[in-house]
This record gives structure tokens, sequence and C-alpha cells, in this order.
């Protein structure tokens, strides 16, 4: 098995560092190898799946106690003095669904990809950055040090930011990167101060061996300011990859990468890498139901103002991006409720159709020449019908269509746990977004492809083949069959017994429903167009005016300093150095005459100055320290004599200067510099004397 | 001790004077080099002087090592004032001033 788990994490990193190195590869080869490097780690996932429900005994309830877990070191990454991390990969049964996820969905991907991107010149960048990716993301997910999980963090981060940027001849693409990047530091810086303060605490950054210890720890103090502050600061780092509030804003901008890194990177995986932080730590969380609830409250408020800003919408990609955060923000209120496993049941279900959904999109916007408006768009159902298809299944999953979709099995269980949770007021949230749901999935579905095409929109014409065709189909299946499979994930996290009464069911499926009809009747019966939005409608489609917050509080006035410090002003103190440091440089070198006898003569000038010095200081000196050999002695001797007496008891050392001036010799040098060398010891010698 | 040691300072000191003067005032490099020597004669004079005058026998050490120094430095200076005499068809080190970077040949 430890072969295979190799095999998943090192595959893709290989097939990167093939398409980096490689520079001269045939175009032909690249697709192949970027798809091929994706398609073996998945398969090595399906096999050591096989593996290991084999060893649990396929799931049977009496064997979850002792769910089997593969621990393959690699090597240890640093030791230095008391603090070591070695670098291993751990299989779980939370990592083993993650796994399936990632090589699975993102294999799928990959393949639409190769599609997708068949004519863009960068090909071997594209699939070199991808397949990095998804190396980085499984080192996220297979990591058994925090250390580990941090490197793969960080990894995604990047290839994240270097695919949102990947065409970025467009000015707007690369500050959308940028933006991504930034916000999502401030995340990780979250993240990693969060990091520093567990290894104070406990001297480990090892998962397991941090999760055994801190009941020990915390277990008798949920109110341990310092166990909340962990966990809010772990919470930060989640926020800002899972873009929750109120680190949101990058990812609708997000969408300006190319549509596959949107479904892979933005919908399917790397966003979903802080519930997947909250959920492998949930033993730490379970201590503070402080935390707990802050993370609650932070899925309810995001998956509402995410949902409400999906409504208004024009750009399709930037409808799912909204729904994604939506739908992380559920997530979130599972594990804030204590349904971890929900919230990872709801994670895979929402890898599919989401995904799916963005494939579907991207199929759209290719037929139709880029275009991405909505309201520039109709009809479309007979002339793509894979991609009707696709978005119809995925939007019954998003919208939870009772029964035949997978999205409604996972929501549901969201939604009874966010019931039997601390407050009522996250189902209602819950079932108002599930409304809301409806309402933008199939706003969108009615208007792109049911309603008539407006004047304006563009012919589209359908240039799909077997490699679209194909992830596109299983993709429908897995959005409406995924629910009924049990996760591994199970394993791994607590099997929480929550009430499932009837009256909420039924609540639930009415609002879902409701919001379905609502949207069949708004936008397919009176054919609302999109006239010029005014009031809360405009606010919400700026994303509730949180760019412009963060413009006007973080982004202008730190423009505004940059401005204001153009020329440095730090640097200018530097700057008067090295000149100063030049100037002089060039007075001393003008003394560099190249002339035999002016050097000649400054060495004889020179020499007879040292000599002159020599004269006056040097003999002057000796002769003194002839006279009385030990400074020192000659000033005890002249402290210890009573100080009122004329003339020292030693005279030859010369007279004490206390009472010396007028007896001294001036004329005579020795003299002079006795006095001199004498002048630092005096005053204490006499001070201690006078005392 | 026919000769006490402040005569043979006093000579020393002269005759360092006349090199050094020499050395100020030559502009011919062949002319700079013997005043060198004498320079260092004067020194090696003080040296033996000195040496007799405290009956050590440093002082001659010394001069053993000045006038093996001399031999050093004539060797090297000679050599190149030969070939400053090849390259310039002068011995005046004024000459030499069109060694200096940035500066035409002369």
């Amino acid at each position: 098995m430890s072969a295979a788990l190799l095999l998943v994490q090192f595959a893709p990193l290989l097939g990167a560092a093939l398409l980096l190195g490689l520079r001269g590869l045939p175009r032909a080869a690249i697709a192949p190898i970027g798809v091929g490097s994706v398609a073996i780690a998945a398969l090595a996932w399906a096999w050591l799946l096989q593996a290991w429900l084999a060893q649990s005994g396929f799931g049977a309830a009496a064997e979850m106690a002792q769910a089997p877990s593969l621990h393959v070191p690699l090597w240890t990454w640093i030791a230095v003095e008391g603090f070591t991390v070695g670098l291993a990969l751990q299989l779980d049964g939370l990592a083993l669904t993650m796994v399936g996820v990632i090589t699975g969905i993102g294999a799928l991907i990959h393949l639409y990809a190769s599609w997708y991107m068949r004519e863009d010149p960068a090909l071997r960048r594209f699939f070199a950055y991808m397949n990095l990716f998804v190396a980085a993301m499984l080192l996220l997910v297979l990591a058994d040090d925090l250390l580990g999980l941090y490197l793969g963090w960080e990894g995604v981060g990047l290839c994240s930011y270097l695919l949102i940027g990947f065409w970025a001849q467009e000015p707007a693409n690369a500050a959308a990167a940028r933006k991504a990047f930034v916000t999502t530091r401030v995340g990780d810086t979250l993240l990693a101060i969060g990091l520093l303060l567990l290894w104070r605490e406990f001297g480990t950054l090892h998962i397991d061996s941090l999760l055994a210890a801190a009941p020990a720890r915390w277990g008798a103090t949920p109110a341990d300011p310092t166990l909340l502050l962990v966990c809010l600061l772990l919470l930060g780092g989640a926020v800002g990859k899972s873009a929750q509030l109120p680190l949101q804003a990058w990812l609708p901008d997000a969408m300006a990468g190319p549509t596959p890194v949107s479904a892979l990177i933005h919908a399917a995986t790397m966003v979903t890498a802080g519930v997947y932080l909250i959920a492998r730590l949930h033993p730490l969380y379970a201590l503070s139901p402080t935390a707990l609830l802050v993370v609650g409250w932070v899925g309810a408020l995001t998956l509402l103002l995410a949902a409400g800003a999906a409504l208004v919408q024009r750009d399709i990609k930037r409808i799912l991006a909204y729904s994604t955060i939506s739908q992380i923000g559920y997530m979130f209120l599972a594990l804030g409720a204590g349904a971890y496993a929900a919230a990872i049941f709801h994670m895979y279900t929402h890898a599919f159709f989401k995904a799916l959904l963005f494939l579907a999109a991207g199929s759209v916007i290719s037929a139709l020449h880029h275009e991405q408006d909505l309201f520039r768009m109709g009809g479309l159902a007979r002339k793509l019908p894979w991609a009707c298809a696709a978005f119809v299944a995925g939007g019954a999953a998003l919208a939870a269509v009772p029964w035949i979709s997978a999205g409604f099995y996972s929501k549901d269980a969201i939604l009874f746990a966010a019931w039997a949770g601390p407050t009522r007021a996250w189902w209602v949230l819950g079932v108002a977004g599930a409304l809301l749901t409806g309402l933008y999935t199939f706003r969108l579905i009615f208007i792109a492809f049911t309603r008539p095409a407006p004047a304006d929109a563009p012919q589209a014409h359908d240039a799909g083949d077997w490699r679209e065709r194909l992830p596109l189909g299983l993709l429908i299946l897995g959005a409406l069959g995924a629910g009924f499979v049990s996760l591994p994930a199970r394993y791994s996290l607590p099997l929480e017994d929550i009430p499932h009464p009837t009256a909420l069911l039924l609540a639930q499926l009415a609002c879902g429903l409701a919001g379905i009809a609502l949207a069949w009747w708004l936008y397919q019966r009176r054919g609302l167009r999109d006239a010029q939005v005014r009031g809360w409608r405009a606010w919400a489609r700026a994303g509730w005016g949180f760019d412009a917050l963060y413009g006007a509080l973080l982004v202008r006035p730190w423009q505004a300093l940059a401005e204001a410090n153009r020329r440095d002003v730090v640097d200018r103190a530097y700057a008067g150095l090295a000149g100063g440091a030049q100037a002089l440089h060039r007075l001393v070198s003008r003394t560099q005459t190249a002339s035999l006898r002016q050097y000649a003569q400054a060495f004889a000038a020179g020499l007879i100055l040292l000599l002159a010095w020599a004269l006056w200081q040097g003999p002057a000196s000796r002769l003194a320290s002839e006279v009385a050999p030990d400074v020192d002695s000659a000033a005890e001797s002249a402290a210890g004599s009573p100080l009122r007496s004329p003339g020292g008891s030693t005279a030859a050392s010369g007279p004490g200067p206390v009472t010396a001036p007028g007896t001294a010799s001036a004329a005579e040098p020795s003299a002079a510099t006795a006095l001199a060398a004498d002048r630092d010891t005096m005053p204490l010698a006499a001070r201690g004397a006078g005392g | 001790m026919a000769v006490p040691l402040s005569h043979a300072l006093a000579l020393a000191l002269a005759l360092f004077a006349i090199g050094l003067l020499g050395l100020l005032l030559r502009r011919n490099l062949l002319f700079m080099l013997l005043s060198l020597e004498v320079m260092l004669n004067a020194a090696g004079l003080a040296f033996v002087a000195a040496g007799s005058h405290w009956g050590q026998v440093e002082g001659q050490l010394m001069f053993v090592l000045v006038l093996s120094l001399a031999a050093a430095e004539v060797a090297v200076g000679l050599a190149l004032a030969l070939l400053i005499w090849r390259r310039q068809h002068t011995l005046d080190v004024d000459s030499l001033r069109s060694l200096r970077a940035g500066e035409a040949e002369a």
C-alpha cells in the first residue's frame, strides 16, 4: 500500500517536474503527460481505496474504532536542537476521501482542460502549474505534520496565484491574481502564527501527538484564552483560503483564470482546504465551544451574503464563484455545529457538482467565443445539449433537489445539524440560503438555456469532442449519485447522532423547491430582464461593498503612503552616507598624482612629522617612567600622603598635581607629561583619600 | 673608543640628510637610487655606532640586514630603471607621470 501512496503523491509532482524541465517537449506530448500523471494518481488511489476497504472489513460498523491508517515516512525535513520535523504521508479515512476528490475529479478536469486549452500557446506552462497544484494539494491532505500541511498550503496558494494570472497579458487578470495572493496571505499569516503558538504550547506540530496532547492540556479549561486564540488563528487561515467572511473578496475576481482552473482550484479542492484543516483538527475545536460558535457564525453569515450576491451577478462564472463561497459557508456552518462528517460529505458532493457546473460553464463560454454575460445568452438548450444536461444536473444538486441529487443528502445533513446546533438562527439562515440557492441557480439555467436568445446574443457553435464529453458525463453521474456513497472519512471523524424530524425535512424541501419555482416564475414566465440595477441590488452585485470598503480602508491609504514615499525617506540617509564617502574618496584620490617626487616629498614630510612627534612624546614619557617606573604607585603614594603636605614624599616622582602646579618646572617636558599621565588616576585616588 | 657616539650619530644624521635631500631634489632615477643607498648606509652607520657604544653585537647584525636589503632594493630598482630607459629613453622621473590612468602617453 505504501508504494501506491507514494505513487499518488509523486506522480503529479513528477509530471510537473517533467513539464517544467523539458523545454523542448513536443506539443503532442504535453497533454498526455499532464493528464496522465493525475490519472495515474487517481488509479493508485482507486487501488488504495479497495485495499483500505478490504482492511476495514468493508465498513462493518464494529471495526470503525480501528479504522486503518497508513503511515509512510519520507525523510527528516528539519532537524535542529529540540525541533524535528519529519516529512511523512499519512492516509486515514479523511485523507482517503480528500485524495479521492483531488485525484479523481482532478483527473477529469485535467482531461477537460486538454480540450479547453487546446489552442493555447502556453499549454506546457498550464499543465505544469496544474500538476504542481495537484501535488501540493495532495501534500496538504496527506502530511502528518502541520508544517508539512503548511508547505502544501502555501504550494496551492502559489499555484492558485500562477493560474489566476495565467493570462497575465491582460492587466485585470494580473490584478486579480495579486488580489487573491495578498488576501489569502492575510489568512496564511494568521495560520502561521497559530502554528507557532501550537509549537510553543506543545513543542511539536505532529498532528496526532498534538491532538493526543490537547485534551490533557485544555480538556478541563474550555475557556482557556490560548486555546481560543489558537483556534481562531487557525480559523483565520481557513477563512482566507476558503474565501469566507471577511476574506471572501478574492474568489469572484479569481475567475479571471482559465475555467478548468476555476473548476479544480476555486471550486473543488483548494478552497475547501480550510474545511479540511478544521475537520482534521476537530478534537482541538471540540475543546472550545466558543471557537466552534465563531466558525458556525462565519459560515452562516457567509452563506447568506454570498447567495444574495450570486443572485444579481451577470457574469456566469461570478455567479458560480459566489455560489462556491456560499456552499463553503454551509460547510463551515456544519463544522461549527460539530457535524464534521456532514461538512466533509458536503465538501465531497460539492466537488462533483461545482466542478461539473464550472466545466459546463466553460463549454458555454467556449461555444460563445468567450462571452460570459448571462444576459447575452439564451436558448442554448438546443444548441449545447451536453452543457445543458450538465447544468441541469449540477444545478439540481446545488439547489438540493430531493432524492435524485447528491447535494440534497449532504445539505440536508448540514441543515439538521444546524437545527441541533447551539442556535436555531443557523438553521433559519441555512434554509434562507437554500431558497436563494434554488433561485440563483435556476435563474442562471432558465436565462441561459430555455429563454429565447436576445437579439445581440453571439452565435453558439459546439466544438466539443470526447475530451469534453467524458468528464461532463462522469461528473453528471457523480452530481446525481455521489450522495449514495458512504465516505471513508466517516471512519476518521466522530459520528454525530443528529435527529431528522420530518417536519424539518419538509420545510427544507419546500424552501429549496420554492426557490426553483420562484426562478421559473420570475425569469421564465415573466422574462425578467436585467434592467439598470439600483439600490441593494447594485450593492449586492458589488459583493456587498467589501471591495470598496477594503479599498478605502487598506488599499488606497497604502497606495497613498507608497506614493508619498516613492523617493524613499529612509534611503536618503544611506544615499547621503554613500555620497559623503564618494566625495571624500574624490578628495583623497587627488593626492594620487603619479609624480614620484611628490610621493617622496610626502614620504619625507610624513617621516619628519612622525619623528618630531616621537621626539616630543616618546622620550618624554620614557623619561618619566624611568624616573617613576609605575605611574599607579606614584599616584598611590601621592594619595597616601596628606593632601596639604607641600611637595610629595617622593619628590623624584614629580610633584603631585594637587599641590603641584606652582612648584613643577613647566619647562621640563617630562614633568608636564607625567602630570598629564597622572591626571587620569589622580581624582579617583584623591576621592578615595577624602573618604 | 676613539670616536664618541655623538660624533658618529651626527655623521649618520648628516649622511641621512644628504641622502634625503638628494632623493627629493634629483629627477634622475639613477641618482635617486644612489641617494637611497646613502640613506641606508646612514642608518647602518647609526646601528654600528650604537652597537659599539653599548657593546652589543646586534648593531652589526642589523647592518648586515640593511646591507642585504640594500642589495635587493638595488637589484629591483636597477631593473626598473633599465625598463624605464627602454620605454621612455629618459630617466627623468617626471616622465613617469604618463603612467597615470586616463592621461595620454607622452
